[in-house]
């Protein structure tokens, strides 16, 4: 391949995948947000994750900040299963914290907690 | 910021404020005192009985606004009603209590006798049911008058807790009160000190958690969210509602005890009750 004809496969591979996400993303961003509401409401629920008694969240009001703001949450956690590990059972890594363990101690269903998860990691 | 804190409650516990078994109740005092001053060292010791708002500006002003026409006025006035109007033997509290009605700072205190925690509102019942009458609720309704009135005039006393060494089960219950302060409890694991010593002046929601000492300085406290005066009992069977812990009973041994820590770290603190708070 001469270099012209490899930045014309590029581009039109470019534009494939653009071409891709303009037919797959709709649906699937629908799904995945939606889903992802579900763990807004669940994290925001006074009743249920209450995050913002102690985190800051985008679009949360009154947030405390006895925990760090939940900002970029993917740099931080960029392993799932340890932003998981962490809401369902926070002793494990801090025995010391003020952190409500969610899953050891059922305040959330299992369910619950993916979808919480889910909402987090997003953040 | 959140690295100095936490390098701060570290030392705090490692320094003392774990308060293992073998520290005396003055090392722990101290270690308590010092855990406050080193995390808020522009509050001055003798704003603790203040409460939150010894450290929240805006809720300071609130409250001052509110302390101009204190809601707790009416409950002190019916309280001394109730401290002069005779029982129906003929006696008063002043039989019950010579020194009275100023007696505040003299709970909670160790009975030898009884071999237990005595304080204000169960000395209170007890000269009812010396006198035959029926002994009052311990959260709610008009123990809460008579305590208003008293705590009133209790005013500028000094918290001086004495634990006596001639009894080894004062200690004990000291002990337990300590112990009950630092275990968590309830779904939400949290224990007393989770919130009011490790994240003292953190916020839940937009409450500022208030530090420990100068806790039971002001009781009892017109809550607005209560509507009414309660006791400090209520209020630590709120607190375990909060954290879904089966709350233990007013005046039972447990609150009794916490009671007898709890005051203890706060000796020399002034009393300033009846107290008001949102």
């Amino acid at each position: 391949m001469t270099r012209s004809n490899t930045k014309l496969a590029l581009a039109a591979g470019i534009l494939a995948v653009m071409a891709g996400q303009l037919a797959v993303v709709p649906g699937a961003a629908a799904e995945g947000n939606s889903a992802l509401e579900e763990g807004k409401k669940l994290a925001f629920s006074r009743k249920k994750g209450n995050c913002l008694a102690c985190h800051m969240i985008e679009g949360g009001t009154s947030p405390g900040n006895v925990g760090p703001p939940l900002i970029a949450m993917k740099a931080r956690y960029p392993d799932r299963a340890k932003l998981r590990a962490q809401i369902w059972d926070a002793s494990q890594a801090n025995p010391d914290t003020a952190m409500v363990l969610f899953g050891r101690y059922q305040v959330l269903t299992e369910k619950e907690i993916d979808k919480v998860v889910d909402f987090i990691w997003s953040l | 910021m959140n690295k100095v804190i936490k390098s701060l409650v570290a030392l705090a516990l490692a320094g003392g404020v774990t308060m293992t078994a073998q520290a005396s109740p003055e090392q722990d005092r101290a270690a308590f005192v010092k855990y406050y001053k080193d995390r808020f060292p522009e509050v001055p010791m003798e704003e603790y009985p203040n409460g939150v708002y010894a450290i929240d500006k805006v809720g300071r002003e609130n409250w001052e606004a509110i302390e101009e026409f204190p809601p707790y006025e009416p409950f002190i006035d019916s309280g001394q009603e109730m401290w002069e109007k005779p029982f129906a033997n003929g006696k008063t509290y002043k039989d019950c209590f010579p020194d009275g009605p100023a007696i505040a700072a003299k709970y909670p205190h160790w009975d030898k006798k009884k071999g237990m925690v005595v304080t204000l509102p169960l000395a209170l019942n007890e000269c009812r049911k010396a006198n035959g009458e029926k002994p009052l609720k311990y959260k709610k309704g008009p123990i809460n008058d008579l305590l208003a009135y008293i705590a009133y005039e209790s005013r500028g006393q000094k918290i001086d807790v004495k634990i006596p060494e001639d009894d080894p089960r004062a200690l004990e219950a000291y002990e337990k009160g300590k112990k009950f302060y630092f275990t968590r409890r309830g779904q939400l694991n949290f224990s007393c000190a989770s919130c009011h010593l490790q994240n003292a002046g953190m916020r839940v929601r937009t409450e500022i958690l208030s530090p420990s000492l100068g806790h039971v300085t002001h009781w009892p406290t017109y809550r607005s969210k209560w509507g009414t005066v309660g006791t400090l009992h209520r209020r630590f069977t709120g607190c375990n509602k909060n954290i879904r812990a089966k709350p233990f009973k007013a005046q039972g041994e447990q609150y009794r005890n916490l009671e007898y820590f709890l005051t203890y770290m706060s000796n020399g603190l002034k009393l300033n009750g009846p107290g008001s708070r949102k």
